[in-house]
């Protein structure tokens, strides 16, 4: 009763990296409640395949429920399992990614249970709250914190009196780590047929494919970003010349990726991927908060813009106030020089 | 010859048509609805979208129709076209009077939109055949349950629908939670980030939708919700002739008799009764007052912030050969790039 939950994603066998970032940052809140962190995986032919991927991160319990008909991921079926599993075990946090599996099941599952649910949150904490209303005071909620209004404003959010709180999370904005602390690790395989009803499986998925990533925007050391000042899909290509000199990757702001001059995979943002990598090259971005707000962390920041008054400037180690046509071919001239 | 008839098999109706001595199998005619949201336009904000008190400045952010929500539409029209007899209706949520702000999700004051029929509009100038605006002051302050549980109620008045389809997500609030909790409320399916409706046939729609790293096909049967991806089909733009048609029709609450369009608007609807356009109240949809708003919400705004980053002391640096290769020289005996 009032654990942390942790909703485990996976393709096939392959657990998702949110997942595993996410109980990362269950154990701890539960750590902080003096609570147990349980996860709750569900598929096709995961037992024995699927253990090793998540316990390590410090689980005490696992409910993983292996059947037919659960994977590819279903909205209906998959419901049925944390509706009728949170019944029973009352959890007081469910966690799931921002993905597009946790965007479409956290909704249904929070209005199933009337509880509240926020999405996309970018911090997570362990608070109290005065209901200015009410009058009434709540220990130890949870704070769901997350960009609202284009990423121009931040709102924490509570949720005092349903449960489970809910909350999804992206990918990448939370880090993973092994658990150093001793778990229970306890695993248990419910009965599929308890949970879900067999009506749940009407929705019939006729082609599954997924293609493995084509890059590695979220772990890559140097990350070269462009915005709407690249001008065109065109101007794009010298940044991919400036990150394969590099050997980086190439990242865009939600403009450039509006505009269409670059693939909405490499999103840097709230709405994208959020990046940590030790350089980080702004090329014609002006910093829009919601893209800043997914690469602030960056070691080392340089901003190539015409406008030596672009809000990305203030957060950069160095500016160099020049055109990207004119900046970007001599920042691979002369690495290319100077490298060896 | 051609011949009409309707034949039932299971729980469907398929409508035939006998034609050149073959038969035609038709998909009965769909109910289709369009869940629409009037938003400000979020994603081009400029330098003066924020005070210099640090507040939003409602006046630089025009309002417009959601993105996604006219991804949603433009797929409705086309069933619309491909199945004869389907019906597209736009279903909205405004404030009771123009310009009044509401909270709304994640405690973001939305713009009051300043025509709160204007959605309505531009689903008809696209090819919709009707349209309902739901505004109360019982749904202020509503999170995404709240708006789900007025939007489901709204839906269940209007009876009989076949398929409900919206955006994924709107911009100013980004959560995708209305759809799956319009659904969940409904007792329906539902297919999320849908690109395409490929077909319907025998009730049932096939959908390829976008998924993480890649793509899927999916059956689902009708009745359901569906929510479109912004990478489906562009809208269609306005029509001239729908523009003529329905450019004076408004929302009794927008009608204000000394404005050129309040005038028109009385007096043309006496004729015309597809100018004055639904608008429903709580009470009309048989809402429940205890599951609108703020005390149907369960999740609490407790605070909220302008983001502040942390300035740094940045190294100012021209396009020079000199300073661009010093630049490079730096960072590569610092061993930051390598």
């Amino acid at each position: 009763m009032n654990n942390v939950f942790v909703y485990i994603e996976t393709e096939g066998t392959q657990v998702a990296e949110v997942s595993q970032e996410l109980l990362t940052k269950g154990r701890k809140l539960a750590d902080q409640l003096g609570v147990e962190l349980h996860a709750v995986v569900a598929g096709t032919g995961i037992k024995g395949k699927v253990e090793d991927q998540i316990l390590p991160y410090g689980v005490d319990k696992l409910f993983a429920f292996d059947d037919e008909g659960l994977f590819p991921y279903t909205s209906a079926p998959h419901t049925d399992i944390l509706v009728n599993l949170f019944k029973e075990e009352q959890p007081q946090i469910c966690l799931m990614g921002a993905t597009v599996i946790g965007r479409d099941l956290g909704p249904r599952v929070s209005s199933s249970l009337t509880s509240g649910l926020t999405a996309d949150c970018t911090q997570l904490e362990i608070g109290d709250f005065d209901d200015v209303k009410t009058k009434k005071h709540y220990d130890n909620l949870l704070y769901q914190i997350r960009p609202a209004f284009g990423g121009n404003i931040v709102a924490t959010i509570v949720n005092p009196d349903h449960r489970p709180q809910m909350a999804t999370v992206r990918s990448g904005v939370m880090q993973k780590a092994i658990y150093e602390g001793k778990a229970k690790n306890e695993v248990v395989y419910p009965e599929v047929s308890k949970y879900v009803s067999p009506e749940a499986y009407v929705v019939k998925v006729l082609d599954h494919h997924v293609e493995a990533a084509k890059h590695n925007l979220k772990g890559s050391p140097i990350v070269v970003a462009g915005g709407y000042g690249m001008g065109s899909k065109e101007g794009f290509d010298m940044l991919f010349e400036l990150a394969k000199v590099l050997h980086g990757e190439v990242g865009a702001s939600r403009a450039a990726v509006d505009a269409g001059f670059c693939d909405n995979d490499r999103q840097i943002g709230q709405t994208g991927v959020t990046v940590h990598p030790k350089v980080y090259i702004a090329c014609g971005i002006s910093g829009q908060i919601q893209h800043i707000a997914g690469m602030q962390d960056s070691k080392i920041i340089i901003s190539v813009n015409s406008d030596p008054d672009a809000p990305i400037n203030k957060i950069a180690d160095y500016v160099i106030v020049g055109t990207v046509e004119e900046v970007v071919p001599k920042l691979i001239k002369y690495y290319k020089q100077n490298s060896k | 010859m051609r011949l009409y008839f309707a034949v039932k098999e299971k729980s469907c109706i398929f409508a035939a048509k006998f034609e050149n001595e073959k038969f035609y199998f038709m998909t009965k005619p769909l109910k289709i609805v369009v869940l629409a949201k009037q938003v400000p336009d979020t994603r081009n904000v400029g330098k003066d979208a924020m005070t210099p008190e640090g507040t939003v400045n409602r006046a630089a952010l025009p309002a417009i129709f959601n993105p996604e929500d006219l991804n949603a539409l433009e797929q409705a029209l086309r069933l619309k076209e491909q199945i004869q007899g389907s019906t597209v209706g736009v279903l909205t949520m405004g404030p009771p009077r123009a310009g009044e702000i509401i909270g709304s999700t994640v405690g973001v004051l939305t713009m009051g939109p300043p025509r709160a029929g204007e959605i309505i509009r531009q689903g008809l100038f696209r090819g919709a055949d009707t349209g309902w605006l739901l505004t109360d002051r019982l749904f202020a302050g509503a999170d995404t349950l709240a708006t789900s549980y007025a939007l489901a109620t709204a839906i269940k008045k209007i009876g009989d629908v076949d398929i409900v389809i919206g955006g994924r997500q709107a911009i100013d609030g980004d959560t995708a939670q209305v759809g799956p909790q319009v659904a969940q409320k409904l007792g329906l399916n539902q297919v999320t980030y849908a690109e395409e409706i490929l077909k319907i046939e025998n009730n049932i729609a096939t959908i390829r939708r976008h998924i993480d790293g890649g793509v899927e096909t999916v059956e689902v049967p009708l009745p359901c919700v569906i929510t479109v991806n912004g990478s489906a089909a562009p809208c269609r733009p306005c029509n001239a002739k729908l523009v003529m048609k329905y450019k004076y029709a408004m929302c009794p609450l927008e009608v204000d008799a000394n404005s050129e369009f309040g005038i028109r608007n009385v007096e043309l609807s006496k004729t015309r009764p597809y100018l004055t356009l639904n608008q429903w109240s709580v009470a009309d949809v048989d809402g429940d007052p205890n599951q609108c708003g703020l005390s149907g919400s369960p999740t609490k705004v407790k605070t909220v912030q302008n983001i502040v980053f942390q300035a740094k002391e940045s190294k100012t640096l021209t396009a020079s050969d000199s300073d661009v290769e010093g630049l490079i020289k730096e960072l590569l005996e610092e061993k930051i790039i390598g």
